[in-house]
């Protein structure tokens, strides 16, 4: 984060057309201390997301700071003034606080002390209706031997392999395609962006529509010869997966899309024109210019559909009827949990281990994707 | 590609008895249209008050979300306080937690608080989201800082800067993260779904999963479920749209 800050605020301090010593002083006084110190207390254990986000969200807020305040010269003589004026007091004690007081019980309520609450009872036989007492590793013990668990694990290392590639490059495809400021190309985006919008309920019983033994695409398969008999989509253990995994790649097109959208005007225009004029195809400009170019983008997107891919549920529990297919061979760890933890019977303590058990597997991956990112960065 | 399985399901809930929908030849086009699959998926199951639900649970979420990022938001890019950085650490930190992974726990915190099986117990977790404060962050970070100083100078206490001039400036990403903040809501299907017992009390996620195994013997009918819960968001999502992309073309989200 810190590394990538610097040349944004250098090209800031840099700018001609700037009463650069009073906001130098004063106003970077206020920003730029911080900035460098939090993320060194805050941002380590996140790298991934944190330079891939963070870095290009900050360096987004200096440009648009920077263009904005050319226009505004006339602050210039009010700038030096505030200089010299340093001592006043630009708000009391709390207002920050006032202003922070429902983010902050917000994050304590519904989200620290779940987070630790869910460790603690990990370790308990809590149920639905009983407190619990503690039974220290017993439903950890319980997960090695639950087969379920182990197929839900294989299920979400597959959704990963399948969605991964997939993902990391059609949206960058379809952002080029929608970039360029052209008539009706709002109408594409939006398109493009309808499936993000409708829930995965609403994508998941239409799929299942489409899908089924009877439905749309078994349909026209039969009366275009290719196939005799319907293929069962919704009732094969993998076809089924597969089927899953075609939904969340066609909702997600559109939402990795938005992102590396927003990421491509980073993009420099010159390096295409350059690469335009020494004779590289359009292809080739894509792998050579765009890619690099957004390789922040990608590990955040990485990130994103990694995490996404292993707590996977609405579209599995939607496409199964809340079964999980055929003898249950279609589970993820999240529909584990939400079996375990709804009805009266519902057993929180397995459902909380469960839960521990996400949260490991998700940063294994997360804690690849921040190795790979920084080797790639030397 | 992107829109061909919707219209499709907007054809079926439109086909009356008379037409096939399992014939051999799909057809796109209903010859006997009809909006009596609508009718009978608003009376048999309460689909309406289902929908109602959820704009509820929508509008709680989305309300909650532009007050407390705004005001959080502002408060962590242009107040200097002691303890920013832990609160934004906290903020930055939670991200990184899985939502289902606390889920369990949550809903403990819900039911201790008296609210399982309210719909005020399905909105309130989501009423201020931490990458809403940050968005909102990033957007305040970027209004000029001369403004405020000048409004500084001229005695403006941090409220009235806070209202006169950060917010008039953040106009867009208000709208980015109400977008998000209903998408969020409207579509949330785990949380309520383990929330929620009373069927009265369903939002639309969970409503439809129950209609389509009341009807899985009329798909016409699941069709005409489908689209009641998905026109209002695409209607909501349109009018929006504008700014959203403005918002995204000028580099806003990342995330």
């Amino acid at each position: 984060m810190r590394r990538s800050t610097r040349p944004s605020r250098s090209a800031t301090r840099c700018s001609p057309s700037r009463a650069a010593r009073g906001r130098g002083r004063v106003v970077d006084r206020d920003t730029a201390p911080s900035d460098q110190r939090d993320p060194k207390r805050t941002e380590e254990p996140m790298s991934a997301t944190a330079q891939a986000g963070g870095a290009r969200w900050s360096a987004q807020a200096g440009g648009g700071a920077e263009g904005q305040s050319e226009s505004i010269g006339a602050s210039r003589p009010t700038t030096a003034a505030f200089g010299r004026a340093r001592r006043i007091r630009t708000h009391s004690w709390f207002a920050p606080w006032l202003l922070c007081l429902p983010a902050i019980a917000f994050l304590v309520v519904f989200n620290l002390v779940p987070a630790i609450n869910v460790v603690v009872l990990a370790f308990t036989n809590a149920k639905m209706l009983s407190g619990g007492t503690f039974v220290g590793a017993d439903n950890f013990v319980r997960m090695l031997h639950d087969d379920q668990v182990g197929t839900a694990l294989v299920n979400g290392l597959v959704y990963l392999a399948v969605c991964l590639p997939f993902l990391l490059v059609l949206p960058l495809g379809l952002a080029v395609l929608v970039e360029k400021k052209i008539p009706a190309i709002g109408f594409f985006r939006t398109m493009f962006y309808t499936p993000v919008v409708a829930s995965a309920v609403v994508v998941g019983l239409i799929w299942t529509w489409l899908l089924d033994d009877r439905g749309a695409i078994n349909a026209i398969a039969k009366s275009l010869g290719l196939i005799t008999r319907s293929v069962p989509f919704l009732t094969d253990r993998w076809l089924l997966l597969l089927s899953a995994i075609s939904l969340t790649i066609w909702k997600g097109l559109g939402y990795y899309m938005v992102i590396y959208l927003s990421a491509l005007g980073s993009v420099p225009r010159e390096l295409h024109e350059a690469a335009a004029v020494d004779g590289a195809s359009a292809w080739r400009r894509f792998w050579s210019v765009t890619v690099p170019g957004v390789r922040g983008t990608m590990f955040l997107v990485g990130v994103l559909i990694t995490v996404g891919a292993l707590r996977v549920f609405s579209e599995l529990f939607i496409l199964t009827n809340g079964t999980g297919g055929v003898g249950g061979a279609n589970v993820s760890i999240v529909m584990l949990v939400q079996m375990y933890a709804s009805g009266f019977n519902g057993n929180l303590g397995y459902a909380s281990a469960l839960s521990v058990l996400l949260f490991v597997v998700t940063l294994v991956p997360l804690a690849v994707i921040a190795r790979v990112q920084r080797r790639t960065e030397q | 590609m992107t829109i061909g399985p919707f219209l499709w399901q907007l054809s079926t809930s439109l086909k009356g008895p008379a037409d096939d929908i399992y014939s051999s030849t799909p057809r796109l086009f209903p010859s006997d249209p009809t909006l009596a699959n609508f009718i009978e998926a608003a009376t048999k199951i309460p689909i309406l008050g289902f929908a109602a639900n959820s704009s509820l649970v929508a509008l709680l979420v989305v309300g909650g979300n532009i007050i407390g990022a705004t005001m959080a938001g502002y408060a962590l890019a242009r107040l200097r306080f002691r303890g920013r950085g832990v609160v934004l650490g906290a903020i930055l930190a939670t991200m990184l937690l899985p939502a289902e992974s606390t889920i369990v726990a949550q809903y403990l915190t819900v039911r201790e608080l008296g609210l399982a099986d309210t719909l005020l117990g399905v909105a309130l977790p989501a009423m201020v989201s931490m990458i809403n404060i940050l968005l909102m962050r990033q957007a305040f970070l970027a209004v000029p800082k001369e403004l405020d100083e000048a409004a500084i100078v001229d005695g403006a206490n941090v409220w009235q800067r806070f209202w006169r001039i950060g917010l008039p400036n953040v106009r867009g990403m208000v709208a980015v993260i109400s977008v998000f903040a209903f998408i969020a809501a409207w579509d949330d299907f785990l949380w309520p779904l383990l929330v929620l017992t009373t069927p009265e009390k369903f939002t639309l996620t969970v409503g439809l999963q129950y209609l389509s195994g009341a009807f899985s013997s009329n798909p016409r009918v699941v069709a005409a479920g489908t689209m009641i819960a998905f026109i209002p968001i695409v209607v909501f999502f349109l009018v929006l749209q504008r700014q959203f992309f403005r918002g995204v073309d000028a580099g806003a989200i990342k995330g």
